[in-house]
């Protein structure tokens, strides 16, 4: 984490929506505002399983892996998405979770590999100054 | 003097009052450059009998008396002097049993309707052992896969002596035919047999995103229950047209009415395209409405609403029964106003608008809880809010009167303006087909995500202000707050329970009555009585549903942003 985008690589961010959840109001959002910071943004739609969560962040070569959650389900799933991003090679990314977070899963989802968690409230340039001080810089 | 000459005397006095009013302000300057609601409609210094008079208000054609056409003023003639509003919290967790629980506690404490919470998996047509269901059971509601759960769920309550309303709407035909069921064994006449089912797909597809088929088989399956509820089940409403969802995924105040509004339209032809009576399915359609926090929007908006809706179904549809005409309307605080910062603030948040919606007339109120942006309300934080509507009923004195706002030159004229944009949406949505067609080319999703997008630049820049967010801020944010904790050893509890009845019940008959299902989905006959049979067989919400799924196939949607 700690090599820095050079300034004519574009940053790649994939919003993503694990689970059943259907709240994409704050994906879409922040989809926008990365998109308006000059990231180059994916966002994978709705009821994702993890499976398909990696398989676009890879197919996509990102750097940012953003996870939005509102349902509860985030200890089920991000170490699952988290793992299989390993697994297929992608062990650089940024890994961001949106959502819904209850303080005492704050600890478990980053030792599963979050980087960062955001809860309501974030405001949308911490985000995106958060992805341009952490995202990962690729050769 | 003669009308004409009174408004001419005004308008001369009020060129004065503004001369003298710039006076003031060059001392006293506006505290921001523009005053606008919430949903970014200009709003005046103050109203006249001018502005009435140039939108050409009429008392008897635009507001009458509550109980008649219009129902500006509300649908019942003595309003809560006769009876107050339904108070009915919404409730569901973890397992049935748990949920039983809750229910118990707001019935002994003075709620009157029950209102249930589904988990992720039953909205989304999957039992708990589902793989895709991993990690959601019981989380944000209560876990239901097949009619053994439903029967847990109610439990010791008797149900031909309560009205219950299930928010469920892809698979909700099932969720009803369980609860039709249940009401069933324990011996419930059909006529006594009450509540609402929210049934609504079409705002699934614009804003809440909980679906199971395509969105025209869908639609047939939610007039099914409207057709079969009419001929059976007289007084369950069968279909709640939400508005919530559309304002909460981040419409303004004008698109949640529109939208729900033409949402109701497109249920209504599909009903009369089949041959129904308007009168015989319209009085039964009810509506539920989000109320945020901007107060006197909130309240124009419940009193168009009911305007709106009054004169489509008159003079549209030619509705002749009043029932017809009526929006009935259950209201919910604003789940997004809510705030994770200094979060004892949402219960005073809440009181403004509950008193917004009980302002505007609403037949039947959810208050949310101060943790729910936290998590599933505690007890405790149920308790306050339910207490918070008991407090305005009983020592506000707000319910001794009916539309109490009425005549105010302001909440008239923004009445009209919410009732005049509101029908401009209307207006392009039949052009473009109506909703469903709308829907299927993404025009109220796009406006919905749009007006989300401008409102959070707004916070960013503080041109809205939310205490404890973007204003008022803690340095040392106290966030501690006791908040309700799901485990996951429902989900293990929920799976063993599912295979324990796959092995007790009748295999054979499970499979029967799951082939009739098939056959008659393919025939396109209405699904209420093979759902029927099939769930008093046991057989469970996902066997259904993805019965179903194998005839109408699945939707899914762009990942548009």
């Amino acid at each position: 984490m700690t090599n820095k985008p050079t300034a004519n690589e574009k940053i790649r961010v994939l919003v993503a929506k694990p689970g059943l959840d259907g709240h994409d109001r704050g994906a879409k959002v922040i989809a926008r505002a990365l998109r308006d910071a000059g990231f180059e943004v994916v966002y994978t739609g709705l009821h994702q399983t993890p499976e398909m969560v990696v398989r676009a962040a890879i197919d996509e070569d990102v750097h940012v892996v953003g996870l939005s959650i509102l349902s509860g389900a985030h200890n089920a799933l991000v170490p699952e998405i988290v793992d299989g991003l390993k697994k297929e090679g992608l062990d650089d990314a940024l890994i961001l979770v949106g959502g819904i977070i209850p303080d005492e899963d704050f600890e478990p989802l980053k030792k599963a590999g979050a980087h960062l968690i955001f809860t309501p409230g974030a405001s949308l340039q911490e985000i995106v100054d958060a992805i341009k001080t952490n995202a990962p810089k690729r050769a | 003097m003669s009308d004409a000459q009174e408004i001419a005397k005004l308008k001369a006095e009020l060129e004065g009052f503004k001369k003298r009013l710039a006076e003031t302000e060059k001392k006293v300057p506006p505290r921001p450059e523009r005053f606008t609601t919430l949903s970014d409609m200009e709003v005046p210094l103050l109203s006249t009998p001018l502005d009435l008079e140039s939108e050409g208000f009429d008392y008897l054609r635009d507001l009458g008396f509550p109980g008649e056409y219009p129902f500006t003023r509300g649908v019942q003639r003595n309003m809560y002097r006769g009876k107050l509003w339904t108070m009915r919290q919404f409730a569901g967790f973890s397992s049935a049993a748990e949920t039983n629980k809750r229910f118990k506690l707001l019935l002994a404490n003075g709620q009157m309707g029950l209102s249930t919470a589904f988990d992720m998996p039953t909205l989304m047509g999957y039992d708990a052992d589902s793989p895709r269901s991993k990690g959601e059971v019981g989380k944000c509601g209560v876990a239901v896969s097949s009619l053994e759960d439903m029967e847990e769920l109610f439990a010791g309550i008797d149900l031909g002596n309560i009205t219950t309303s299930m928010t469920i709407n892809g698979p909700a035909i099932v969720i009803l035919m369980m609860y039709y069921a249940v009401a069933e064994k324990n011996g419930v006449p059909r006529e006594k047999v009450r509540g609402t089912l929210q049934n609504d797909i079409l705002k699934e597809y614009i804003a809440q995103k909980e679906w199971l088929f395509p969105v025209k088989p869908a639609v047939e399956l939610v007039i099914d229950t409207i057709e079969y509820g009419a001929k059976n089940y007289p007084n369950w409403n069968t279909v709640s047209i939400s508005g919530y969802h559309i304002r909460e995924a981040g419409a303004t105040a004008v698109q949640e009415l529109a939208f729900t509004l033409a949402d109701g339209l497109a249920y209504v032809e599909r009903c009369l395209a089949r041959g129904m009576d308007i009168d015989s399915f319209a009085p039964r359609l009810s509506f539920f409405l989000d109320v945020h926090n901007d107060f006197f929007e909130e309240v124009a908006k419940f009193r168009a609403a009911r305007r709106v809706w009054a004169r489509l179904m008159k003079e549209r549809y030619k509705a002749k029964d009043p029932k017809s005409w009526m929006l009935r309307t259950h209201a919910q605080t604003a789940g997004v106003s809510l705030t994770a910062q200094q979060p004892y603030n949402n219960i005073v948040r809440v009181a403004v608008q509950a008193l917004a919606a009980v302002m505007g007339g609403t037949n039947s109120l959810h208050t949310n809880s101060m943790d729910e942006t936290l998590a599933l309300p505690t007890d405790e934080a149920v308790m306050i809010a339910l207490r918070t509507q008991q407090v305005i009923a009983e020592e506000s004195g707000v319910a001794n009167v009916v539309d109490p706002f009425g005549g105010s030159y302001f909440m008239e004229s923004l009445t009209n303006r919410v009732e005049r944009e509101t029908l401009d949406y209307i207006r392009r949505i039949d052009e473009m087909g109506g909703m469903i067609a709308a829907v299927e080319r993404g025009f109220p999703q796009a406006e919905i995500a749009n007006s989300a997008y401008h409102f959070q630049r707004q916070l960013e820049a503080k041109e809205k202000v939310m205490v404890g967010v973007n204003k008022f801020v803690e340095a040392e944010e106290k966030r501690k707050m006791e908040t309700l904790y799901i485990d996951r050893s429902i989900e293990k509890r929920q799976i063993e329970k599912i295979a324990a009845l796959k092995k007790r019940r009748n295999a054979d008959a499970v499979r029967k009555a799951l082939d009739a299902v098939r056959e008659d989905a393919k025939a396109g006959k209405n699904m209420c009585p093979t759902i029927f049979a099939a769930v008093k067989e046991y057989a469970t919400l996902q066997e259904i549903c993805d019965t179903l799924r194998g005839v109408y196939g699945v939707y899914s949607e762009a990942g548009s942003f």
